[in-house]
Order: C-alpha cells, then structure tokens, then sequence
C-alpha cells in the first residue's frame, strides 16, 4: 500500500512538472506557444475525462462533443449575462454540461455495446442539430455565440467601469489569454488528473472495472450497476464541460461545430492513441493529436525544401514531393498511420509502447505489471 | 447484516445448535412453472429446503436444473408460483437485490473477471455488496477497504489460491476458476448458496479438492443447494436430495432413500417403451 502510494504521488509530481514546464520544453519542438499549450491542456481534461468512462467502465460514448458544446455555450453565456470572470463561467460549464449528461446517460445507458455507442451519437448530433438551428436565440446558429458591446454583464456593470471595448476574460483582473490562460488550464488540468488518479484507485474504480469485466457477476454480487454507471458518465460529461468552458475562457466564443461528431471522433482517437484505461494515455494522445493539427499541418514545401537542401537536386524534389503528401494539409494521413500502427502493434498506445520499450531496458516496469501488463492503470 | 470476524470457514455451526432445525424451511419454491415457447422446462415444482442443510438437485439433462437455479436468483422470472427465501419473495426482485438478501451462485461456467487479479475478483464481491444499491461518498468507500483486503486475502487462503492472488484471473485453470468463483460467493457471507455443477469438467482429485473445501463450508451452516451429475459429490456432501425430471420433482428425501426410489431409476436408465 505504501508503495504504491507513493508511486501514486510520484507520479502526480511528475506529471504536473511535466504540464507546468512545457512551455520550456516544447520550444524546441516548435510548440512553446500560449495557444497550444491551451489546447494541450484543455483536450487534455477532455481526454482524460473520456477516459474515466471508455477507459474504465467499456462503454464507448460517441457523443461526448456534446458536454464540450455545451460547456463552452454555458462558459459564454456567464460571461454574456454576468461577469467576465472565468470562475462562475467554469462553474456553470461544468453544471450544465453535468446536467445534460444526466439526461443523456440515463437514456443510453439502457443499452451496452454498439447500441450505446449509437444512442450517444444521435444524441450528440441532435444536439448539434438544435444549437445549429431550432436554438439560434440561444446558441446564434452557424454564426456562433460571441460577446457584444451591447451584453448586460449585470455582475461586471455593478462593480467595474466600463471600458471602451470588448472586454477580456480574466481570473479576478488576471487576463485570461497567452500565458497566464495557459497556466489556468493547466492547474485544472493537474486537478482533474489528480481526480482521475484517485477514482482509478478507489473502490468506485475497481467496481467500474469490474462492470467492463463481468457486468452479469456484479449483479448477482448484490451491485446495482445502473446508478455506477450513470456517475461515471456524469463525471466524464463534467471534464468535457469543463474543457468546453476552458475553450470558451481562451478564446470566448462558443460554435455549434464544437458538437459535431468528428470532435467526438477525435477525442476517441486521443484516449486509444494514448493508451485506454491508462492514467496519462489520454494525456499524450490528445497532445500528440494536437501537435499533429497544429504543427504538422503549417509545415509547407518550402519548409521542407529547406530541411531536405542536403540531398541532392533531383532526390529533394522526389523526397519532398512524397514527403509533402504528409504534411500540411496531408497531417490527417500520418494521423491515419499512426493510429493504425499503434492499433495493430500496441494495443494498448503509446503508454504500451513506453513500457515495451523500458522493458528492454530493463526497468520501467513495477512488479505488479509484471503479472497483468495489459490491465494496469498506473504508468 | 453485521457479519463477525470469525475466520470464515472455520465459523462453527452456531446457528443450527437451537435443536429445532427439523421443521426450520428456510426456502419455498411453490408451484413454480416456466415455458420457453412450447416448452415446459418447470412443469410444477414444489420444494422446500431446511436452513443449514445441503439439498441436492440431480435429474437427467434437460430437466430443468438450472432454469430451476435461474428462478431463484432471479435470471429468469417464473410464469407462475414463487419463491420466498427465509420470508422475503424473490420472484420478480432483480438479480443484485436477491443477492443483497443473501443468495449468491456459482455458475456452471465460472463467472470470474477475467481481466481483474485474484485479489480484486475477490475484494470485488465485498465491495459491491456493502455499496450495493448505491453511495457515492469517497471517504467512507475509502475507510475499511484494508479490512475488506484482509479478508479477501483470509479466503483465498482458505481456497488455496492465496500465492496466485496478483495474477490475472483469466489465466487460472479451470478448476481453480471455479475454487475462485466460490470464494467470491463466500466473501459476500451468503446465507443461501446455490452451487451449479461445482466439479464439472474437472479432474479426479480436482472434485475431491472441490468436496473437502465444500465440506469445510458444511460446517458454517449456510444453506445450500447443489445441482450435481457426479454422484460421489453428491452422496458426500448432501443431507437430502431432490430428484428432476421433465419439470417435475419426482422424487425427494435421504440420499439412501432416492438411490432406491424406483422412479429415479426409471428417470435416469429410461423404460423398456423409451
């Protein structure tokens, strides 16, 4: 128990080092800015939210774009009608996001398996449908919700002079963009993972563990599986409405395309690229995903030109002409590759293919993964 | 519910030295019929079965054994006739209410988690039982979780399994999938156990394992219902057997009793018109 007890806290330590120092140590990949890192964190929460449900419980919900819509939509909302602070529009994102999950959950959890998957899928796109369309008073349509001039921001009105503007979000005057948005982020991001860490050790972790193993054994060993499975879905909406919201804190509009079922995709992508059922997987796959996006796609032939100037003339063209359909807008091809060399060679992502390769060092390794390398939470 | 940290098989029969467990039915089925589609698995079964005592159910294939089991745990819900377990009727109460009541089964394929270490597979049960219906308050859930350890531990000790327990479940052999399963069932301290075919498939000296652990558990004075084709298992273990046959008991009473019953004999070597 000690022991791993502390690996746990180690592996907090690190974990929020690593968060909190990548600024420094992304720059020399290219990615040490604010607005990355933003997203490394917030997709991050989202991620490793999803993974709380997928990861622990099985149930693969294809509709969890909808609580990151609904997140950021309630996020703007509160900064429309009350403040510009971020901690009530935190606050409501995460509520409200709760609230639909609720809903939804109840009703899909009625069924397992693809039709569940199905269930939260249609779901999401009505959803999607709705903000699109019947919705526009609240969610302005395809325009998007953004602030005005013109918002009451009752809270704000009270107790700050109007300035000339938009104003910015912030945290009590801290504004809410480049670093310090960054930095805002990623404590919650720390806080989540530090959740995440202890619902995979409770007794609560291990029963939703169980219901992926054995649902019909947890029943006929007195668990009503129905209200733990809803939970797990709750909380999971939560971190995607707090993600939502945080996406709404950085940048404060809300669109209906956040809903579209290609986020709920990616964030799919994100936890089984990274390692489903693992505590950091999800974190690195979404990194990765969003490294992809943003980097790998701005790369052009000139770029590449440069890098491959030491061939020689005939062999850079050749080289940068097939390196090209790879890059830029061809990131979605490496993407496709690489999920599928991490599907049919490390079934377990990225996480699995650390381990692997601590393995042939020889460490890395704890002596309780030794026996159950597929099924271990930690690293 | 308050259960004592007596080590677990060693519990002697306390329970049953009151001097009146003769007349002390603890569990009714009453007319209980079932049909699949044209089928009538249970024609019309009445039985009644004292508490601390293991009852035996053996009959050919197909008689309805385990539709029988299934009624009970509430798998399957009975077309007519009930079910009542030391006063309270299970017909109609889902499958983890009835095991919140004390009724835990061993199924004829060991239903284990497979992914899970033998520790977890059998922390597990514990768990789901004190949470059973549902209480989402981290700090208590935290708080007795070394004792529940312990005894997890305590168990596999007692069914040997204890220097296997990190290992993956899914990896045991089938045997030991089954002593497992059984020490899932008696962490939740069951007050009725309903075994389904504990020894088939298994080796010789694997059923005698099987029967002298069973035995161990005899002396708890948990009621117990043994569906059997082996009948070593069951003339060494039973106190009183049950005969199936086509939906019907059509025999009951002392091993000695049924091994004669004329009917029996017919039920299992078929007649001359057959």
């Amino acid at each position: 128990m000690k022991q791993r007890f502390l690996n746990d806290t180690n592996l907090l330590l690190v974990f929020s080092a690593a968060i909190l120092l990548m600024p420094i140590w992304l720059s020399p990949l290219g990615a040490a800015y604010p607005d990355l890192l933003q997203k490394f964190a917030i997709y991050g929460i989202f991620a490793i939210g999803f993974n709380i449900l997928f990861g622990l419980t099985g149930y693969l919900s294809f509709g969890h774009a909808a609580f990151l819509g609904v997140g950021s939509y309630a996020a703007v909302w509160s900064f429309k009608l009350f403040t510009m602070n971020v901690v009530p529009a935190v606050f409501f994102g995460v509520i409200f996001a709760g609230l639909l999950a609720f809903l939804i959950g109840y009703i899909s959890l009625r069924r397992s398996g693809i039709y569940f998957s199905i269930l939260t899928l249609a779901f999401a796109q009505m959803s999607y449908n709705l903000a699109y369309s019947v919705l526009t008073p609240i969610t302005n349509g395809e325009t998007g919700l953004q602030l005005t001039i013109n918002d009451p921001r009752w809270i704000d009105s009270m107790y700050i002079t109007v300035e000339e503007g938009l104003p910015s979000t912030n945290l009590f005057g801290l504004k809410m963009s480049g670093y310090p948005g960054f930095y805002f982020c990623a404590i919650l991001l720390i806080v989540c993972f530090f959740i995440s860490l202890r619902i995979f050790r409770s007794p609560f972790g291990l029963m939703l563990r169980g219901i992926k193993s054995n649902q019909n054994r947890m029943n006929y060993t007195g668990l009503n599986t129905k209200p733990y499975m809803l939970s797990a879905f709750v909380i999971s909406g939560m971190f995607a409405g707090l993600a939502g919201s945080l996406l709404a804190v950085t940048d404060p509009l809300a669109g209906a395309e956040r809903m579209q079922w290609t986020a709920s995709g990616e964030v799919v992508l994100m936890t089984i690229l990274g390692g489903v059922g693992t505590l950091i997987g999800p974190m690195l796959g979404a990194g990765l995903i969003k490294y992809f996006e943003n980097i790998f796609s701005s790369f052009n032939k000139n770029l590449l030109h440069e890098v491959f100037s030491f061939l020689p003339d005939g062999v850079e063209d050749v080289v940068v002409q097939v390196v090209s359909l790879f890059v830029g807008g061809g990131w979605h091809l490496t993407l496709g590759l690489l999920f599928m060399i991490v599907v049919i060679f490390l079934p377990g992502g990225i996480v699995e293919g650390f381990q692997k390769f601590g393995g042939v060092f020889g460490y890395g390794k704890n002596k309780n993964s030794d026996s159950s390398p597929q099924n271990q939470a930690a690293e | 519910m308050e259960k004592t940290k007596t080590p677990i098989l060693l519990h002697k029969t306390k329970q049953l030295s009151e001097g009146r467990h003769m007349e002390n039915l603890v569990l009714h089925l009453d007319n209980i019929q079932k049909s699949f589609g044209g089928l009538r698995a249970l024609a019309d079964v009445n039985l009644h079965v004292e508490e601390g005592k293991t009852h035996a159910i053996i009959g050919p294939n197909g008689a309805g054994k385990s539709t029988l089991l299934n009624v009970c745990v509430g798998r399957l819900k009975p077309d007519s006739g009930k079910v009542t377990f030391d006063g309270e009727e299970l017909t109609g109460k889902k499958p983890h209410e009835i095991a919140q009541i004390g009724v835990a089964r061993v199924f004829q394929t060991p239903e284990i988690f497979p992914e899970l270490s033998l520790l977890d597979n059998v922390m597990l049960p514990a768990l789901s039982k004190r949470d059973g219906s549902f209480r989402f308050n981290p700090h208590l859930a935290m708080r007795n979780q070394n004792e529940i350890r312990d005894e997890a531990e305590h168990i596999l000790g007692d069914v040997g399994l204890k220097e296997q327990m990190g290992m993956v479940a899914g990896s045991l052999s089938r045997g030991d999938k089954r002593r497992l399963e059984l020490s899932m069932c008696l962490i939740l301290h069951p007050r009725l156990l309903l075994l389904d075919e504990p020894t088939a498939g298994m080796a010789r000296h694997d059923t005698n394992a099987t029967i002298d652990l069973l035995k161990k558990i005899k002396e708890r004075g948990m009621t117990k219902i043994i569906i059997e084709h082996d009948m070593h298992v069951v003339f060494s273990l039973a106190d009183k057997v049950s005969v199936l046959a086509r939906g019907k008991i059509i025999a009951s009473g002392l091993p000695e009793e049924v091994r004669e019953d004329p009917l029996v004999k017919e039920a299992y070597l078929g007649t001359a018109q057959e």
